[in-house]
């Protein structure tokens, strides 16, 4: 069975999925299963068999798993949040829509070669910065939740640091593969670019405070860098920098502060002072509140799940009991309602995702398109830590998203993207020349 | 290239594998951890998916919490109704799902949930769990005696106090009533209309269960201990005499007796509990020093939380306190004996405890732990758990025990404690006034044991204790005690 013909039958598999899901939380909302599950089911299906078309005349020869793994992760996704909120879940699939609308835009664009990418590096390091710099803008960025990581045009709100990721990458990729051999050499003129780096991370930390991003865009850069260079010295020293760094602003920055405190210590005791009502309160009671409460959802699952639709996330009288489960938090509502079986699942999606897409970085042949798979996929492992670690207590909670499952337009595009990008270099590496 | 892609595919995998790992630790490991939190809402608003277990009074048996379903987004949620609203509203406490549980309610629930490690209710819940139907609790049945708590309650009326009844000769707990109570109907409805309940103290905390929970001067309620530890100690006897001058010096200071009026000269120590000579009292702690007398109390329960099936943060330890903290000194000299041994300088005794001291005299000293659980059922009527007697400890001896016994007799037929009596039943009690320094707010208290004669265990032991009052225990208190005391004893002579 070759690559596309491997891809049609997990997309297939991938609707049925999705459709399963939708009918058990029908059927637990309505004691019925609705009718429409049949339409939405082959909706999900017609969408992504529209992609593989594409994909089949763009890219024939690109690895066979993305696109179903892709599509499972949205189905785990689009499930959940209708869940939550059918209004919402209608919002995701038009986003998902979106996506898949830029995924064959991408393909079709770059279909010869998207090597071109590479001679615009430059402009695309600018890219990075100027979109991770823009919440901060006056007028323009609008502050969520402690971090600002929003812009607002009025029409469109969107979060650019999904964008910034990719637009680093493709910088990163290019640059790298030019200069790999004098940084492996240690020559110190090109330590330069690369305390600017270390530089405009910390930058975006003090003017967005989003540690998340931070850790995230400064952790693919050690990543690529270690693959471009081989040498661990330079990873053990931009940690080194990057501890020390956050270190530094830790005692500077209060945002930072707090994370890390409600991390170590959720809970407590006794009352301490509240900065949300300036009165003493138990820190699961003010600060630790969401975190505490989506532990409180996950530990509900418990190994087998509620079932889905059977969760509790709403009190009887309609308050919300978690907040942030669409975004942030979607982690929280799987893990509760598929349990650790269902949770455990999601992650090894993750997980085939990831070996999938080193796989091509290991296919490629030339140093671009090596770099720029490896950075892709690891800032996508990267970022899946980065949150439902957060949500698990492993790392300071920071408000990122989960790729291809939380809500949230700009997240799903830009992961389409980052897709895209996978397929068009595994196909160029698999081509028969 | 290839070697560092290959390493770093090690920790983009191991990363997330780091994940699974968490996440099984969240939800197996620490899982029961979280769900025992008091702010775990998700856990609560879960439960209220379960048909949750009643709970229901001894005698005469009513339901005290039971269920009312009700469909909510196409789930059936069973929501809490007490029938008996204010009337033991402390003991069972209230399940809400916007608020936290308090009570029984709390400490229970395991239990009236199902969630409760025993193979029997894990197999029925299971089977629920299978057939789609909702899980059914256990019930709880109390060993409260409904009729008596009502009279204790209507006796506290407007007061801030609280009634603790047990029997002593099984521990089973048959009244506990703190005042003024509320309505746990309203906990979730209407918090406004309880956090508006006013009676004569600020604030009323209706909330609070004076009961357990309630730390309060104890008088010359703790000269029964004091008593006690003397007798203990074999260098009194009831006839050992005393000089009273109607005062005695701690520190070089005069400490007075109630009535400095009319002093009683030479007494003996049986005398002075009859008629509550303060002066006898504070030399006999003088002459023991305070850390005899408060090992005695220590064997009466003291400085422990009182055992009991409510939660352990609404019962607090009896004892000398200090900055909040319990506080046993290190030294004798660290603490004023003399007023100690009347119950001043800084102790402070719960109704609770005071029932048990009572108890452990009334029962020839043999303390018993207090119940008020009398059994747990399942669903099928099997019954999960059935309490037991079970004895903490002798406190004092046999002999000890019933010379106190007898001096407090006397003091209920002719000395501080008439108002308690009733025709038919031998009793001892004993006084307390507290003061405070303020005219109009002393506390007081009346602490008794009764049965049909002396000769046998007494059935029934009590405690009352009144906030901000201007007369004296056996003014006030004593009456209360005599009211609550005649309707447990009449109410097991006709069942």
């Amino acid at each position: 069975m070759n690559a596309r013909r491997r891809e049609l039958f997990g997309l297939v598999l991938a609707g049925l999925i999705a459709s399963v899901a939708l009918a058990s939380i029908t059927l637990a909302q309505d004691a019925a299963i609705s009718p429409d599950v049949v339409t939405w089911g082959a909706l999900f299906l017609g969408l992504y068999v529209a992609a593989h078309i594409v994909v089949r005349r763009t890219v024939p020869f690109a690895d066979g798993a993305l696109l179903p793994l892709t599509a499972v992760l949205t189905g785990f996704g689009i499930t959940t949040i209708y869940r939550l909120d059918a209004d919402d879940g209608a919002r995701q699939a038009v986003w998902i829509a979106v996506g898949v609308g830029v995924l064959v835009a991408t393909l079709v664009w770059l279909r010869h070669d998207y090597r071109v990418l590479e001679s615009y590096r430059y402009l695309f390091g600018i890219a990075a910065i100027g979109l991770l710099l823009l919440p901060s803008v006056p007028g323009l960025g609008r502050e969520v939740n402690g971090a600002r990581l929003w812009v607002d045009l009025g029409v469109v709100q969107f979060q650019p640091g999904e964008l910034a990721k990719i637009c680093l990458i493709l910088f990163l990729a290019g640059y790298l593969r030019e200069k790999r051999e004098s940084l492996a050499r240690g020559q110190l003129k090109d330590i330069g670019p690369l305390l600017a780096i270390w530089g405009a991370a910390m930058l975006v930390i003090v003017v967005t405070n989003d540690l998340g991003s931070a850790l995230l865009n400064f952790g693919i850069f050690l990543a690529m860098l270690y693959v471009a260079t081989g040498r661990a010295v330079f990873v053990a020293a931009g940690l080194a920098l990057f501890v020390g760094g956050a270190a530094v602003l830790y005692n500077a920055i209060g945002h930072v502060q707090d994370r890390v405190t409600i991390w170590l210590q959720p809970w407590t005791d006794e009352r301490v002072y509240c900065s949300l009502n300036g009165r003493l309160e138990f820190r699961q009671d003010c600060a630790s509140y969401q975190l505490v409460k989506s532990l409180y959802s996950i530990a509900n699952g418990g190994f087998g799940g509620t079932g889905l639709g059977e969760g509790t996330f709403v009190s009887p009288d309609g308050v919300q009991l978690i907040p942030y489960l669409r975004t942030d938090f979607i982690f929280s509502a799987i893990a509760q309602e598929l349990g650790l079986i269902g949770a455990a699942a999601v992650l090894l999606v993750f997980m085939l995702f990831v070996v999938r897409g080193m796989r091509v970085a290991l296919q490629a042949d030339d140093g671009f398109s090596k770099l720029l798979a490896a950075g892709l996929t690891f800032g996508f492992a990267l970022q899946t830590f980065i949150i439902v670690g957060g949500v698990l207590r492993v790392v300071p909670l920071t408000g990122i998203t989960l790729p291809f499952v939380s809500y949230g337009g700009t997240s799903v595009v830009a992961n389409f993207v980052l897709l895209a990008l996978l397929l068009l270099v595994s196909n160029r590496a698999s081509a028969p020349r | 290239m290839n070697r560092q892609i290959i390493r770093l595919t090690y920790v983009a995998l191991l990363l997330v594998a780091a994940l699974v790992v968490m996440t099984t630790y969240w939800q197996t490991w620490a899982a029961p951890g979280l769900a025992a939190r008091q702010d775990n809402a998700i856990k609560r608003v879960a439960e209220f998916q379960i048909d949750r277990g009643l709970i229901f009074s001894f005698a005469p048996r009513q339901r005290l919490a039971r269920n009312r379903q009700r469909e909510v987004d196409g789930k059936t949620l069973f929501f809490r109704r007490y029938p008996y609203g204010p009337l033991a509203a402390h003991v069972v406490g209230y399940s809400t799902a916007a608020r936290s549980r308090t009570g029984l309610e709390r400490s229970l629930n395991d239990y009236l949930t199902a969630s409760n490690a025993n193979l029997s209710t894990a197999l029925d819940r299971a089977l629920d769990e299978l057939r789609g139907k909702p899980i059914q609790g256990n019930d709880v049945v109390t060993n409260l005696d409904l009729d008596a708590q009502e009279v204790a309650l209507a006796e506290l009326g407007q007061n801030c106090g609280a009634v603790v009844a047990l029997d002593p000769r099984d521990g089973r707990l048959l009244v506990m009533a703190s005042s003024p109570s509320f309505d746990p109907n309203l906990v979730e409805a209407d918090f406004g209309e309880i956090s508006k309940i006013t009676a004569n103290c600020t604030p009323a905390a209706p909330l609070l269960n004076r009961a357990s929970a309630g730390l309060y001067v104890p008088g010359s309620t703790f000269k029964v201990v004091t008593a006690a530890a003397a007798l203990e100690s074999k260098k009194y006897t009831p006839d050992s005499t005393f000089f009273d001058p109607g005062y005695c010096t701690v520190y070089g200071k005069q400490v007075n007796n109630f009535d400095t009026s009319r002093p009683y000269g030479t007494v003996s120590l049986r005398t002075a509990l009859t008629y509550s000579v303060n002066s006898v009292f504070c030399n006999i702690g003088k002459e023991l020093g305070a850390k005899r007398i408060l090992d005695t109390a220590k064997k009466f329960g003291f400085y422990e939380r009182p055992p009991l099936e409510t939660p352990a943060d609404e019962r607090l330890a009896s004892g000398l306190y200090r900055n909040g903290r319990l506080y046993y000194p290190a030294r004798d000299t660290d603490v004023d004996a003399g007023r100690m041994a009347f119950g001043q300088e800084r102790m402070l005794v719960t109704a609770l405890q005071n029932a048990m001291v009572a108890g452990a005299i009334g029962n020839r000293g043999r303390l018993m732990e207090p119940h008020v659980v009398n059994r747990i059922v399942g669903p099928g009527g099997k019954v999960l758990e059935d309490t037991q007697p079970r004895l903490i400890r002798q406190a004092v001896s046999r002999t000890t025990a019933d010379e106190v016994a007898e001096m407090m007799r006397l003091a209920v037929r002719q000395g501080t404690g008439t108002a308690a009596q009733i025709s038919g039943y031998s009793i001892g009690g004993k006084t307390g006034t507290g003061e405070t320094g303020v005219p109009g707010s002393n506390t007081t208290w009346f602490i008794a044991f009764a049965g049909e004669d002396e000769e046998r265990p007494a059935e029934v032991a009590i405690a009352v204790v009144l906030q901000n009052q201007s007369g004296t225990g056996g003014s006030t208190a004593a009456p209360i005690a005599r009211a609550v005391m005649q309707a447990i004893l009449q109410g097991t002579e006709n069942p």
